[in-house]
């Protein structure tokens, strides 16, 4: 195989995120030839240092359809991936302190009903101390969500990269997309390693992607941030579901080994040109805080380490998936806020459809990029992913 | 101006991390040059580690430990009647790059601002993973001369020392001079280590003190009658729940020597825990086979105002380390505004003569007592992180599924996730990637180090 010949696939995916993978995953395994393009190492950031959740419950409206599907490809992962990411179904649970922060979750369970979602459910105190027994017994309920859990994220990713391998998809580490450019039909992605191309681009880069998708004329307002997370010393277990609270920001959970992983969506800083997350003390004592009030028992609990990974956050808190308004053949899958691990398996799956032009029922129409551009006028050209791409025919 | 958690922070011109022969030195110096200095240290007493306890120690140990232990007096004495404020029992968890330092102490964290900060936090031991080195009965040889300078403690029963470097020799001789009973030296070094470093010799003779201080070790050991077994290879711990007894091969013939304790060393590496925390930059020290940090002829960073001295910057022994405590003070102090460049040239002049006189023995040294590869990576079977008990076999494997360096072997095995974040299998963990891969160890890079340095609870951190 020629040099030139080798960089040329159907599609190049750019960004070894859950996300890229996932997509990639989907395509290869409908005969497409995928490309990934990796700045760092695959999962490096968010999809690979984050805490884990596998969570539905708390979701924005319109995102339960995709996370609910996501879910169920997260409750077959050993079989699509031929292992399971560490996934345990361990079921997720937001804490209610009060009475007043008991109604707004009656009244968050009430409107989901009404629109139809069922799988996030009311309990009471007495529900809450039958699951978790040692928290703190100033809780008056919250909200359960059973199917829920948490996996290991960088195994999980690990596995996405290996299954899409064995599916062809070849991966490219260490390689950041430095220029993309359409040329006729072509996409071309320049590199340090040389330039890629291919039929279709997917931009799968995380709080890289807003740059990208800027050398085609298209502004996302997005912008990067260093979330936080914190893994204690291992201790007795005493926790089993994955844990929130309703009025503070909060994400807990103890794994298998005994050790809790805390986080929440604390914001860090961050040092976008050395790809760095940089941990906020301040924001980790309030954690600390929250821990300690609901778990007193873990005061003299070690913090074994801090750290932050870096994601994209969108001006409306939801990601841009879909097809470009600017270009032809371009996809996107970004900005996921931090909620995205969850949705790496179904948006993969979602996307590489869209990218094939076949049907699905879960509409991808909130997460529209066309959404940020006040500008644009009706006669704006259709989305370039209704023109599928040709897959080749011993795919069929 | 408030710290993170609401607190007030201290402003101070200059934070010293570290009260051993670099800090002492370094802090009594700054102060010197009239600026406002803290000292935090971990310990009960300065000394670091070197001088450990030094303070503390009745004559009786002092007279044991040597004459070179005794000299920590001079430093420790000069620091108390030096305007420094020495705050012991400070735990450093935390370091920025815009010079805050957060510790700990009496369970309250604090945090102070500084203008410059000097890293005084030495050396550590290297990593000697073979069959057996996590059995019970098993210590370090830095470890087991800590009990001995900080509580006087020395084993009962009759040790094994086993493996290279200056250390284990003076370990050797004051437990001699303790009367503990030794049962075995079992030397790595080899007869061709003396040829390759016989290129340093002319230069190490110039630095002839050190080279008499380590002749004299050795014969006081061969004259004691102590076994002396060189050129070990194949070294290997017996035993099931605990050690039991030490092999190895010398010239292909096998050795047994029953022990129920075993001492091994070799050798001391910087202690880059906070420097690599700061992402400063670092590079592969192929004469010492591990990781320095790059700093400039005032021993700072790239970083800004961040400073490391001693040990923790390339190894060089006590007395290097406070001669360039000092020389990173005077170019703190030029920073700060506290002397020009003339003058802290001038002052500098002596200090570098004295400090590349005693650096001279260092090449030979680090040519006589390479650890060798087979103890630095090991056979499959053998724990390389022993909190998370992952094998260079699972690291190995690891590399196989496409694991490129220590921060993947964390995701991928836990490997260095323990609670001893990777101090103890750092630099093993990075050879075993490199030799897998077939790169340079410098490809394949460190562990990304993380706060908290020091241990920290959750009620600590949440101000409890």
């Amino acid at each position: 195989m020629s040099e030139v010949r080798a960089r040329h696939s159907d599609v190049l995916v750019i960004g070894g995120g859950i996300h890229g993978l996932s997509t990639a995953l989907h395509l290869a395994r409908r005969g497409v030839e995928v490309t990934v393009l990796e700045a760092d190492y695959c999962g490096r950031h968010a999809s690979g240092v984050n805490a884990g959740g596998v969570r539905t419950l708390g979701r924005h409206d319109a995102e339960i359809p995709l996370a609910l599907s996501s879910r169920e490809l997260w409750h077959d992962l050993a079989q699509m991936l031929g292992d399971d990411g560490g996934f345990v179904p361990s079921g997720q649970l937001k804490l209610a302190e009060s009475a007043a922060e008991l109604d707004e979750c009656r009244q968050r369970v009430n409107h989901l009903q009404r629109l139809g979602f069922t799988h996030e459910v009311l309990i009471d105190a007495q529900q809450v101390f039958e699951i978790i027994p040692t928290v703190a017994r100033h809780v008056v309920g919250g909200i359960w969500v059973k199917d829920d859990g948490y996996a290991i994220p960088y195994k999980t990713v690990t596995s996405f990269r290996l299954a899409a391998e064995k599916n062809g998809v070849k991966v490219h580490e260490t390689t950041p997309a430095q220029r993309i450019e359409q040329r006729g039909s072509e996409w071309q992605v320049t590199t340090p390693a040389g330039v890629f191309s291919a039929g279709h681009l997917v931009i799968t880069a995380g709080a890289w992607a807003r740059e990208l998708a800027e050398q085609v004329g298209e502004s996302v307002p997005a912008h990067p941030e260093g979330l936080m997370l914190m893994v204690t010393h291992r201790v007795a277990p005493f926790c089993a579901p994955v844990l929130g609270a309703t009025g503070r920001s909060l994400s807990f959970k103890q794994f298998a080994n005994g050790t809790v992983v805390i986080g929440g969506k604390l914001i860090g800083s961050v040092d976008f040109p050395a790809r760095h997350g940089e941990v906020d003390l301040a924001r980790l004592g309030i954690s600390a805080r929250t821990v300690t009030d609901l778990f007193p028992h873990l005061k003299h609990l070690g913090v074994n380490r801090v750290w932050a990974g870096v994601e994209a956050f969108t001006a409306d808190d939801l990601p841009v998936i879909g097809a470009s308004r600017k270009a032809s053949h371009l996809s996107y899958s970004f900005g996921f806020c931090g909620s995205g691990f969850q949705m790496g398996p179904g948006t993969g799956k979602r996307l590489a459809q869209q990218i094939l032009g076949e049907h699905s029922d879960i509409s991808l129409e909130a997460f529209d990029i066309g959404r940020f551009d006040t500008a644009r006028c009706d006669e704006a050209p259709s989305p370039g992913s209704h023109i599928p791409i040709n897959v080749p025919s011993v795919a069929r | 101006m408030n710290d993170h958690f609401g607190g007030v922070v201290e402003a101070v011109d200059v934070v010293v991390v570290g009260a051993g022969a670099a800090g002492m030195a370094g802090a009594v110096a700054l102060a010197g040059l009239g600026l406002q200095v803290v000292l935090l240290d971990e310990q009960g007493s300065p000394g670091g580690q070197i001088y450990r306890g030094i303070t503390l120690a009745p004559l009786s140990r002092r007279d044991l430990l040597g004459a070179e232990y005794a000299h920590g007096n001079v430093l420790a004495q000069a620091l108390a009647s030096s305007s420094v404020r020495y705050e012991k029992g400070a735990a450093v968890w935390q370091v920025t790059r815009d010079h805050q330092v957060s510790y700990l102490r009496d369970g309250r964290l604090r945090t102070l601002q500084a203008k410059a900060v000097l890293l005084a936090t030495g050396a550590m031991e290297r990593p000697f993973p073979i069959p057996g080195w996590t059995l019970p009965g098993v210590m370090s040889a830095g470890a087991a001369q800590i009990l001995l300078k900080s509580a006087g403690l020395a084993p009962t029963e009759p040790v094994v020392l086993a493996g290279c470097g200056p250390l284990l020799y003076l370990l050797g001789w004051q437990y001699l001079r303790a009367g503990v009973p030794i049962k075995a030296l079992v030397d790595t070094t080899r007869p061709e280590d003396y040829w390759r470093a016989r290129r340093h010799l002319f230069a190490a003779l110039r630095a002839w003190p050190y080279l008499r201080k380590g002749l004299e070790l050795m014969r006081s050991l061969r004259s004691a009658r102590i076994p002396h077994h060189t050129g070990a290879e194949q070294l290997a711990i017996e035993g099931e729940e605990a050690a039991t007894a030490l092999t190895f091969t010398v010239a292909g013939k096998a050795h047994r020597i029953a022990a129920r304790c075993v001492l091994l060393h070799q050798g001391v590496v910087p202690n880059i825990q906070f420097s690599q925390s700061l992402r400063a930059r670092h590079v592969w020290d192929v004469d010492q086979l591990c990781f320095s940090p790059v700093v400039d002829p005032w021993s700072e960073l790239d970083v800004p105002g961040m400073f490391v001295a001693g040990d923790g910057a390339g190894i060089g022994g006590a007395q290097a380390a406070a001669l360039q405590g000092e020389l990173a003070a005077l170019g703190i102090a030029q920073r700060l505004g506290r002397v020009n460049a003339g003058q802290r040239d001038e002052r500098a002049g002596p200090l570098r003569e004295q400090l590349a006189l005693n650096l001279r023995i260092r090449p030979f040294l680090d040519a006589l007592y390479q650890p060798k590869e087979a103890n630095r990576i090991p056979a499959d079977e053998v724990i390389v992180c022993r909190c998370e008990e992952v094998t260079a076999g699972d690291l190995r494997t690891f590399v196989a599924l496409g694991c490129a360096g220590p921060n993947q072997a964390k995701s991928f095995g836990r490997c260095g996730m323990g609670p001893c974040q990777g101090r103890m299998c750092g630099l093993t963990v990075t050879e075993v990637i490199a030799k897998a891969r077939g790169v340079s160890a410098a490809e394949v890079g460190y562990y990304r180090i993380r706060p908290p340095i020091k241990p920290i609870t959750l009620g600590e951190l949440a101000g409890e």
